[in-house]
């Protein structure tokens, strides 16, 4: 069994997930082959052979184009698998390859199970077994999923991937993130407001039991994007990655995305009026409650 | 210029999910049904470039599914869409991403659309394939995750989002596809006027067996709550005295003074 796995580069840097892309093909028991887009001053430490093809003619991001290049790879290496992060960049290119193929795909795998492939499903409520059906089977892995085991090593053969044509979709470059007016990595404790509060004018409910606890305001994604808070606030892969000693989560269902950005917090709290919610799967203490009576009732307490 | 915004109705997510007679998916009794929440913003973009362009476009919405989805395409009807297209399919969530693209791209295929929108992913499946998969269908450009959509003189600029907020800006030609992330706009509320109208608005019903020749690439052959990891305390009851309970832990772990 072979593995084909997509390696990612963005600005200027090859990301580490391509560690967790070997060690799924590890589990998988399937010999890797690297294939990236990227500079050979960032290639990674493993064995067997890594394609590359220079950034400088392809780009960062140039999904058409990309594609050719990795279905020139599969042409020649006839892998069982193509192996992508389910990132913007996995998500976006995986399908392009998986239907010129007409090969089955399977996103965001969370876990190798017997007869197939676990899959989150309902923000995080339910999980699925999906199988593929097809010889060639395209994946995004969950990021964090399958964490590298030990310090990566080995110096890959580089081959030189080349080829000719054009993208449709031009890339015309990055925008960073605005300037940050809170920290939320250096905070100790951190309260955060989730669609659940139901409306900006209860934000303030939240913000007090985060001053009575000495903590900052964060927020999950729905309510920054309702603009009851803003973005600097915001806990999650879009936002920031926190590990506070405390992390409260008010009204937060506890999406993947979200979880990536609080799950390595050393004590987590979650106010949920669903016992069923998912971040009961991550909380040291559940509070099955309505935020809107017991936030009050636990900040007059504090104070 | 002729758009299309592609949409799926799904059960609203507080839900409590049982699974089904042949283990493979939700049982659709007692859920309580909506518009995906990617499309709510894939739609109101549509509008929005609708009222931008004026007469000049016509804006169909399509979705694929049992009857009830049929209220999902009045919604955004009533949001603004000129004509809805139901491709009726009762099995729909047997039918794996590639299906389902193929599909809409079966219906899409004569009808030189210019622009089609999706939403980036549904919230009970989350495959992410359907809007891209269908564009790789139409051969159409595409660009997935947008936080930012403008268009002028038949090119598409767009911001996609990326890990940790960083946006990548990117232009399309036409005819083009993308798929819409959350907080690309802010979604509107059908006021009852336009309530009232859209129901003179025509809706197109399709059988899927005349658009769709594809067998499934996957199957799903089980679905099931996650077993709980435990080790958390799940706290019930009066809240004053969760409030007392909930101190006396902080307290324990020294998290609060006193
Ligand atoms: C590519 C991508 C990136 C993303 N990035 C992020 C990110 O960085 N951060 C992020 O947070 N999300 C992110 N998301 C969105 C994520 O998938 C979820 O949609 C989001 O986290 C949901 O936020 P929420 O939990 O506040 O809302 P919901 O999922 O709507 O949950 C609300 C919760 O509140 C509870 N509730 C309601 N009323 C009450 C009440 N009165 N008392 C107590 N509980 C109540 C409900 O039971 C429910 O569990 C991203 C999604 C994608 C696709």
């Amino acid at each position: 069994m072979k593995a084909l796995l997509v390696g990612e580069y963005r600005e200027g840097k090859l990301l580490d997930s391509i560690y967790e892309l070997l060690a799924f093909a590890g589990k998988l028991g399937a010999e890797p082959v690297v294939v990236l887009v990227g500079d050979a001053a960032n290639v990674p430490r493993c064995d067997g052979s890594v394609y590359l093809a220079d950034v400088a003619t392809y780009g960062e991001y140039n999904p058409d184009l990309h594609k050719q290049l990795l279905l020139a790879v599969i042409h020649k290496e006839k892998p069982d698998y193509i192996v992508f992060s389910h990132s913007s960049y996995g998500w976006d290119l995986a399908p392009r390859v998986a239907a010129r193929l007409k090969a089955a795909q399977v996103s965001e795998i969370m876990g190798l199970v017997e007869g197939g492939l676990e899959v989150g499903s309902c923000n995080g409520k339910m999980r699925r077994i999906v199988k593929p059906v097809t010889a060639t089977a395209v994946f995004t892995i969950q990021a964090g999923a399958f964490a590298a085991q030990g310090e990566p090593q080995g110096s890959p053969t580089v081959l030189t991937l080349e080829i000719a044509g054009a993208g449709k979709v031009q890339f015309q470059g990055y925008e960073p993130v605005e300037a940050k007016d809170v920290d939320l990595a250096k905070a100790d404790i951190i309260v955060s407001a989730g669609r659940g509060v139901g409306k900006k004018d209860n934000i303030p409910i939240i913000a007090a039991l985060a001053k009575a606890l000495g903590g900052e305001l964060g927020a999950s994604r729905p309510v920054v994007d309702a603009g009851w808070v803003n973005h600097s606030h915001q806990v999650g892969t879009t936002g920031q990655v926190v590990s506070p000693k405390l992390y409260m989560a008010c009204g937060i269902s506890g999406a993947i995305q979200h979880l990536a950005g609080m799950k390595k917090a050393d004590f987590i709290v979650a106010i949920n009026k669903d016992r069923d919610a998912p971040i009961g799967e991550v909380a040291d203490v559940l509070i099955v409650a309505d935020l809107l009576q017991f936030v009050p009732a636990l900040t007059a307490k504090l104070r | 210029m002729r758009l299309l915004v592609c949409i799926k109705q799904v059960p609203d997510m507080e839900s409590r999910f049982k699974v089904n007679s042949s283990g493979d998916w939700y049982a659709d009794a007692d859920l309580a049904y909506r518009m995906n929440e990617y499309d709510e913003y894939a739609v109101e973009q549509a509008v929005l470039l609708r009222e931008q362009l004026g007469a000049a476009a016509d804006l169909t919405v399509l979705s694929m599914g049992p009857d009830r989805v049929v209220e999902a395409i009045k919604k955004a009807l009533a949001m603004g869409c000129d004509r809805g297209v139901h491709i009726q399919d009762p099995l729909v969530h047997q039918k794996d991403p590639w299906q389902v693209a193929s599909a809409i791209a079966s219906f899409a295929r004569d009808k030189k659309f210019d622009l089609i929108f999706t939403g980036m992913q549904s919230q009970d499946r989350g495959s992410a394939q359907v809007g891209v998969t269908v564009a790789e269908l139409l051969e159409f450009a595409c660009a997935t995750t947008l936080v930012n959509f403008s268009y002028a003189d038949g090119t598409i600029t767009g911001k996609r989002e990326l890990e940790g907020g960083v946006k990548g800006v990117v232009r399309l030609p036409l005819p083009a596809l993308v798929t819409c992330q959350l907080g690309l706009n802010v979604p509107r509320y059908p006021t009852l006027p336009n309530i009232m109208k859209a129901k003179k608005k025509e809706i197109t019903s399709l059988a899927v067996a005349d658009l769709l020749k594809e067998e499934a690439l996957a199957a799903t052959t089980s679905f099931y709550p996650p077993v709980k990891k435990g080790g958390g305390v799940v706290l019930e009851g009066d809240p004053a005295d969760l409030v007392v309970k909930l101190i006396d832990i902080l307290k324990d772990k020294n998290l609060v003074r006193r």
